[in-house]
């Protein structure tokens, strides 16, 4: 049995050592927080070539397909994007939109007509170059009327997309907008061939680090390396493959085992126990996903700011941190742009967990109690039902009866969440306050969780959108960020690291947080050790 | 005949209680797979592209008279320029099931008969007791659980076997056999049970009737007594409740599928309920239970074969 | 109750002090079990729900089995998982037996359309896959603590029906029934009085392992993400919860497991003894 205690106790004080040194090494990084892998270790091995690369992903399913309109879960994006594709721009590790495909981009003065040159010398799979009129096709495709691409919302505000006889794209745009290159980076717009205008996304033929060979929905993909790829020196591996592995204690097996080299959705409850195999390394990257438990502002009891205030005061995100992010992550003070975000702010005072003040706030509802039903499922967040099993009893102590209803992961989406008034949900954050504000906080945002609808907040954002970088764009940003945290009817409970654990049979440089999994580009970026 | 009849009579119920159930469930197919970013325009573009629009007795109608003519359709997340028929996706699936299945018969269906016979012939004795709660001990466990036990002693501990059970239609024979060891032990550890169980309890129950009781008085040595005449007598009941646990090791076996990663038909069949695929829900159902049907028909014969006097029960002693 | 059933319980009771080793020892263990569940919360150190520790404390004198990922007490929320399971597993069991059993009865009884009409819709039950069933039922209906009673045991019936029938079939036949027949007894009488006291024997064995498999069943569906509602405790639900320290070689979802290992093997020990005992096999 002595094994069995060492272990709890060593958790337990790894978990608050950890936690003391992820604080310290967030302040010394600041803003560039988001680029190191925190991990203490020694200095990285000189990236090598060659190996056979096997990642087992806790998602894919047999219905998937090589469609960009829309990459459900992690497996298809690294497939589609991470190992198959590239788009005009990428985020840097600092949060910037920087060219992938595209050499360089301008915007007029209006911000309305943006004009992107294409890297010299870019080629498919197949050989073939890639022209403008296929970044126009691909584009476009998202576009048509019969789309049901995930992205065409974002793309609304294109009029026209236009390839110049120099090689160059010039895109139109209704209204101006200085972060439009930050859209072009959404990992569904990847670049395809196309033939008269159609594209061929059937074929999986792009521009990626990896050529498909064999993809079977629902249970691997295989690759090999492209050797054109544009990326000097990229790919390390000279193969990849991709494993669904939807079992979260087979998928830490069989990294024990060595059957594969990369696991993501790790248990986090036995995080510190996988952290002492010597043989495995855990990689937390700090960025913009958060968690959250949204209230929809039209519904009863939640349509009174002060019973919002009551509840974003009873829940002590401290303590869910610890015990379902294992501190893996910062807690949340309901705002959604993550600190690394150019124009972030820190709204006061902070909500933190304070039953007193929840008492007040509920009397200013003029209610003495409050019995609430909060909904959730597994896919709700990563360790959501133990979350609301915590708010529950933090809840009780000023006053606040919540009811925990487990939904069916089945169907979640479609019934629980924007349907019920009170439920968990998560957002990847995105790494501009317009782009966030735009997906998740305006009135009409299709994504708009809780419903919440403010004019002030609205007109605000359409000012920001056209206006240049600068000191009044930063103000406004704090204003609108303000605004969200005292009357959103998001409560943000932490905002989480993407943990994932590799063998030591690979190594890796620094890491990006967004999109998530070092850019999803784990299979060109890494090495073998 | 009339049992084959009543068989497919069965079958077409089958699908068709399938089908109610699958409409009753709350949600979407283009919901389901767009996933929570999906805008409302663009779950409504695809509920049209797939059909879904259509009344389900439309569809339920369509659907069966193509399988008649062995016609599964589409899944529904076939695209233009991409089809992807129903058929071509459970057919390797279900081979491999097959495999998986008959491996697993190999080893628990003699083991069974052994370890239900040792009993019955030593009952009462140390080995009974053990036997006993051994395997009472492996039918109540999770599956789960007896897969994650049996994935820590002979993979993380003893590294013999793979904890990833992922095979293709390229592996060959010796490799599969490797990978697919512990999905196929976790399936006799969790059926041998049964089937040892029940063919003790036959036995003994076998025991008491009077021929036995003559045959003991001749002085025939007990094994003679129980593989002589008891295990012939008892064979009706051993033999359904083995064809139950065949028809199990086809299609119970979600679980140990998705622990172990294993290509199978159930896991398939998880995936398009859960993504509301219909029609490939229909067809891993209708599958399913015609496994079922044809197991339990098969275990009919057997069992008439095995003891002709049931041919005419009339004239034999058997109660 | 009819005499011969009364005849059968007195047997088994008074017999218990003559009993062998192994049903005494599964009867004491049973006997515990109830106490357990009817005692919970006097027994139990601390609430089901309370969160009582830091997560994942050692065993210690305050916690002797330590706490949970939240900091509950493992103890308290074995012992309140008795209470839960075991009603679960019981309320399960003799639902499908009663409904399964008594229709089955019927359909043997009664025979000719009745018999068929049922027999076809057990078949069709019987049929489809009975964890994805399940599974689409309670996605469909929601998994309160109710319907996931319900549909277990809806499910289970549908066997207990077709062993309650095949047996009661050849009751059925016998001259006594006949006889009962003649005097003009109603069906129902002669389901209740005649033939269920002679079915009783093979109904029991398939009680003992039915009632272990509503655990296996609860578990399998909280593996497929539905199952009891947090928090409440129950056993199957905890070793899902913590399956996956087994691979660090860690004994804490050995607790649950085990503790519904050794209620299975008690209930079978005394199930088998009851029907040596209705077998009326020497040893």
């Amino acid at each position: 049995m002595s094994d069995f205690e060492k272990w709890k106790a060593l958790l337990l004080g790894g978990a608050l050592n950890r936690r003391d040194f992820l604080a310290g090494a967030a302040a010394l990084a600041g803003t560039a927080g988001l680029s190191a892998g925190l991990a203490p270790r020694a200095a990285h091995a000189e990236p090598k070539r060659g190996g056979h690369m096997r990642l087992g992903l806790g998602s894919g399913s047999t219905n998937d397909t090589l469609n960009p309109w829309n990459y459900p879960d992690a497996f298809t994006t690294m497939l589609g994007y991470g190992c198959l594709g590239n788009c005009l721009v990428e985020v840097d590790a600092e949060g910037n939109a920087v060219g992938d495909l595209a050499e360089s981009f301008a915007a007029s003065d209006d911000q309305k007509t943006w004009t992107f040159r294409l890297r010299e010398g870019l080629s498919f799979h197949d050989g073939r170059p890639v022209r403008a009129e296929d970044v126009v096709a691909s584009i476009r495709f998202h576009m048509t009327p019969e789309s049901t691409s995930a992205a065409k919302s974002l793309l609304a505000n294109i009029t026209d997309i236009t390839a110049t006889e120099a090689g160059e794209v010039v895109f139109v745009l209704g209204d101006g907008a200085t972060d439009f290159p930050y859209f072009l980076a959404t990992v569904l717009l990847v670049i395809m061939p196309s033939e008269g205008g159609v594209v061929d996304w059937q074929s999986g033929i792009r521009t990626g680090p990896f050529v498909l060979e064999e993809f079977e929905p629902g249970v691997r993909a295989k690759l090999r390396r492209f050797e054109g790829y544009h990326k000097p020196g990229l790919p390390y591996a000279d193969s990849c493959e991709l494993l669904s592995i939807p079992d979260t204690t087979a998928r830490t097996n069989a990294l024990l085992s060595g059957d594969v080299h990369y696991v993501d959705r790790l248990d986090m409850r036995t995080l510190g126990l996988l952290g002492r195999k010597p043989d495995i390394r855990i990689l937390n990257i700090p960025g913009y996903a958060h968690y959250y438990f949204s209230m929809l502002n039209d519904v009863p009891p939640f349509d009174d700011p002060n019973v919002r205030m009551a509840l974003k005061y009873a829940i002590d995100r401290e303590d869910i941190l610890a015990k379902v992010l294992q501190g893996y992550g910062s807690v949340g003070n309901d705002n959604p742009i993550a600190a690394s975000v150019k124009y972030a702010v820190d709204p006061q005072p902070v909500h933190s967990y304070d039953p007193d003040t929840a008492r007040e706030w509920l009397k200013k509802s003029g209610l003495e109690s409050l019995t609430v039903d909060l909904h959730v499922a597994e896919v709700g967040f990563p360790g959501c039902i133990d979350a609301a099993v915590l708010f529950k009893e933090h809840a009780a102590k000023a006053g606040i009866d919540i009811n925990v209803i487990r939904e069916p992961s089945d169907g979640y989406w479609d019934n629980v969440w924007l349907k019920k008034g009170f439920c968990a949900t998560y957002s990847d954050g995105r790494p501009s306050c317009d782009w966030n504000f735009s997906v998740f906080y305006a009135a009409d945002a299709a994504w708009n969780d809780s419903r919440w609808k403010n004019a002030e907040f609205d007109a605000m954002l359409a000012e920001g959108r056209a206006l240049p970088d600068g000191e009044e764009r930063a103000a406004l940003y704090a204003k609108m960020q303000d605004l969200v945290q005292k009357d959103g009817g998001n409560i943000i409970v932490a905002f989480n690291d993407f943990v994932c654990a590799h063998s030591d049979a690979i190594d890796h440089g620094a890491v990006v947080g967004f999109p998530l999994s070092d850019g999803y580009r784990i299979t060109s970026r890494w090495w073998f050790s | 005949m009339s049992r084959l009849i009543l068989g497919l009579m069965t079958l077409v119920l089958v699908s068709a209680l399938i089908f109610m159930v699958v409409a009753l469930l709350p949600g979407d197919f283009a919901r389901a797979i767009l996933g929570p970013n999906a805008t409302p325009e663009t779950v409504a573009a695809f509920r049209h592209e797939v059909g879904l629009d259509r009344p389900a007795l439309a569809r339920y109608l369509e659907w069966i008279s193509g399988a008649v003519r062995g016609d599964f359709g589409l899944s529904f997340s076939s695209r233009s320029g991409n089809t992807r028929t129903v058929a071509e996706m459970i057919l390797p699936r279900f081979r491999n099931t097959l495999f998986l299945a008959g491996f697993a018969a190999l080893m628990a269906v003699p083991l069974a008969i052994t370890l239900g016979v040792l009993s019955a012939l030593y009952r009462n004795s140390w080995l009974d007791r053990t036997v006993n709660a051994m395997t009472l001990t492996s039918i109540s466990l999770p599956e789960f659980f007896v897969a994650y036990l049996l994935m820590f002693f002979f993979v993380v501990k003893i590294p013999l076997f793979y904890s990833l059970a992922s095979v293709d239609a390229g592996t060959p024979l010796g490799e599969r056999l490797l990978r697919t060891a512990l999905p196929a032990l976790t399936l006799v550890l969790v059926t041998v049970a049964h089937m040892m169980r029940m063919v003790r309890a036959s036995i003994i129950a076998v025991l008491a009737s009077p021929y036995i009781e003559m045959a003991r008085l001749k002085g025939l040595s007990p094994a003679r007594i129980i593989l002589r005449h008891a295990l012939p007598n008892a064979w009706a009941p051993i033999v359904s409740v083995i064809a139950v646990n065949l028809a199990y090791l086809i299609v119970g076996v979600v679980v140990v599928e998705v622990v172990f990663v294993y290509p199978g038909v159930g896991q398939l069949m998880v995936d398009a309920v859960s993504k509301r695929d219909v029609p490939v829900v229909q067809a891993c159902a209708l599958i399913f239970a015609a496994t079922y049907i044809l197991m339990n028909l098969a275990a009919d014969i057997l069992t008439v074969v095995s003891n002709p006097r049931l041919l005419h029960p009339k004239e034999g002693g058997v109660r | 109750m009819s005499r011969a059933l009364v005849s059968h319980m007195v047997k088994a009771w008074g017999g218990a002090r003559n009993a062998p080793v192994m049903a005494q020892v599964g009867l004491v263990v049973m006997i515990f079990y109830a106490a357990l569940a009817l005692l919970a919360p006097l027994i139990a150190p601390y609430p089901e729900t309370a969160l009582v520790g830091g997560m994942f404390e050692p065993w210690s004198a305050t916690f002797p089995l330590g706490t949970d990922q939240l900091g509950r007490d493992f103890l308290s929320r074995l012992i309140y998982g008795a209470r839960n399971t075991i009603g679960l597993a019981l309320a399960t069991t003799l639902l499908a037996f009663t409904t399964g059993g008594f229709l089955g009865l019927v359909a043997a009884e009664r025979g000719g359309w009745v018999d068929q009409v049922l027999s076809r819709i057990v078949d069709v039950l019987m049929a489809m896959p009975q964890l994805i069933f399940a599974l689409v039922l309670l996605t469909a209906f929601g998994s309160s603590i109710l319907n996931l009673v319900l549909i277990i045991a809806a499910l289970d019936a549908t066997r207990v029906f077709r062993l309650a029938r095949a047996v009661a079939l050849n009751v059925v036949s016998l001259d006594f029934v006949e006889a009962a027949r003649l005097q003009g007894h109603g069906a129902l009488r002669i389901i209740l009085f005649e033939v269920l006291p002679n079915v009783i024997p093979p109904l029991v064995a398939e009680l003992g392992l039915r009632f272990c498999f509503v655990f296996l069943t609860i578990s399998a569906l909280s593996f497929l993400g539905i199952g009891i509602q947090p928090p409440t405790a129950d056993w199957g639900s905890m070793v899902r919860e913590t399956a996956a320290l087994i691979s660090y070689g860690d004994v804490t979802p050995l607790l649950p497991a085990g503790a519904i290992v050794l209620l299975a093997i008690a209930v079978n020990f005394v199930v088998d003894w009851f029907l040596l005992k209705a077998s009326g096999l020497k040893e």
